[in-house]
């Protein structure tokens, strides 16, 4: 849900980073976090384990600059990966804006990402979004590794739109901000239809 | 449809911005904000500048979403209050309506029942304004003359965005 202040000029837009357990998200996220001019970015919060996994959500709101003279400002959210949290994961969804799916490219990790985009369905489906239309991207992650799957592979399991699909390696920066901007893309050019 | 925009004009920007600080005044806190229940802050009086607000509107959204699926849990619609009590700081949480979050946050020079009746007056007024901004998303719905300002954005001012 994009919120719109005609009085403070600002418009506000929630992007839900989702996949799989240690896909990469929040350290997409993180990238962000320390590539960005510390004057636009808000603090990270990560709300995680002690082990550092992701136990209910990373949160990054981060100033963007003006469209049409208002101010964008992107809160970036992170869901935990593993399956039994998935409570978290549909309340993160609430009134989200953009998905950006984050998908392991290591081909032990493909069943794995197949069943987070049917979750993924499902829990928009109970937020009342349709995954077919909402602005969504497809982040292949981890083309680093080894055992990664080639990238017409993974098109042909993961793809079912013809959404915006980049190669990325996050946690070298590769193709991180190039996922953030299809999405963000997709999201203001919808603003247009009101 | 769910996604029905929150767009908040002037004229109620500026009502909501009167009930806050009133609220804040009258219940003697330190810091009131309104924060909308998917994490983004609408408006804010007091001492607003001790607090990371925006970090404040995204928890206090993830704490009642949490606790909204506590009551689902176990059979109640929503719990309409969450009270945290701390050493020298409290923070008093309600719900507003089908989408705001009032938090209040005081010490010692104010007290819970007082918060609590404070509260209790500015939501119905809070609940009035979200009621009319409602009303006129829906009309705006059906009509197509509404001129929105994003009616012309280009590939341009998206790159602008990421400073290319
Ligand atoms: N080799 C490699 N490691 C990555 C890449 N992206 C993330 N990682 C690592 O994968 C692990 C899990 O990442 P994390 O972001 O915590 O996953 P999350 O569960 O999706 O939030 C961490 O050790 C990251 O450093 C990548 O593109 N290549
Ligand atoms: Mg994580």
């Amino acid at each position: 849900m994009t919120f719109i202040n005609y009085a403070s000029r600002e418009i506000n837009c929630k992007i839900v980073y989702y996949g799989p357990g240690l896909c990469g998200k929040t350290t997409n996220i993180q990238w962000i976090f320390e590539q960005a001019n510390p004057d636009k970015r808000g603090k990270l919060v990560s709300l995680a384990t002690e082990t550092d996994r992701t136990l209910f959500f990373d949160f990054l709101p981060l100033d963007m600059g003006t469209v049409k003279g208002f101010k964008v400002r992107f809160h970036l959210y992170t869901v935990p990966g593993q399956v039994f949290y998935d409570a978290s994961r549909k309340l993160i969804l609430r009134g989200c804006d953009g998905v950006i799916f984050v998908a392991d490219s290591q081909r032990p990790r493909m069943e794995a990402n197949i069943e987070s985009i049917a979750n993924l369905a499902t829990n928009l489906k109970e937020n009342g979004f349709d995954i077919r239309s909402i602005p969504y991207v497809l982040q292949l992650n981890k083309r680093d590794m080894p055992t990664a799957a080639p990238v017409e592979e993974m098109e042909r399991l993961l793809r079912f739109r013809s959404e915006p699909t980049i190669e990325a390696v996050a946690n070298q920066g590769t193709g991180v901000i190039e996922t953030l901007k299809a999405c963000a893309r997709q999201i203001l050019m919808e603003l247009q239809r009101g | 449809m769910a996604k029905l925009d929150l767009v908040m004009f002037e004229e109620e920007y500026k009502v909501l911005q009167e009930i806050i600080t009133r609220l804040q005044t009258e219940s003697s806190s330190k810091v009131v904000f309104l924060v909308d229940k998917n994490g983004q802050q609408i408006a804010a009086s007091g001492d607003v500048r001790s607090i990371d607000a925006t970090s404040l509107a995204s928890l206090t959204a993830g704490n009642v979403a949490a606790t909204d699926g506590l009551a689902k849990l176990i059979g109640e619609k929503e719990f309409t209050l969450l009270f945290h009590e701390g050493e020298k700081d409290n923070l008093h949480i309600s719900i507003v309506g089908k989408r705001g979050i009032l938090v209040v946050i005081f010490d010692q020079s104010s007290s819970l029942a007082l918060v609590r009746l404070r509260v209790k007056k500015s939501s119905r007024e809070l609940q009035e304004i979200f009621d009319k901004v409602e009303q006129r998303a829906q009309n705006q719905a059906g009509e197509t003359n509404f001129e929105s300002p994003f009616s012309e954005i280009t590939d341009e001012d998206i790159d602008r965005l990421f400073g290319d």
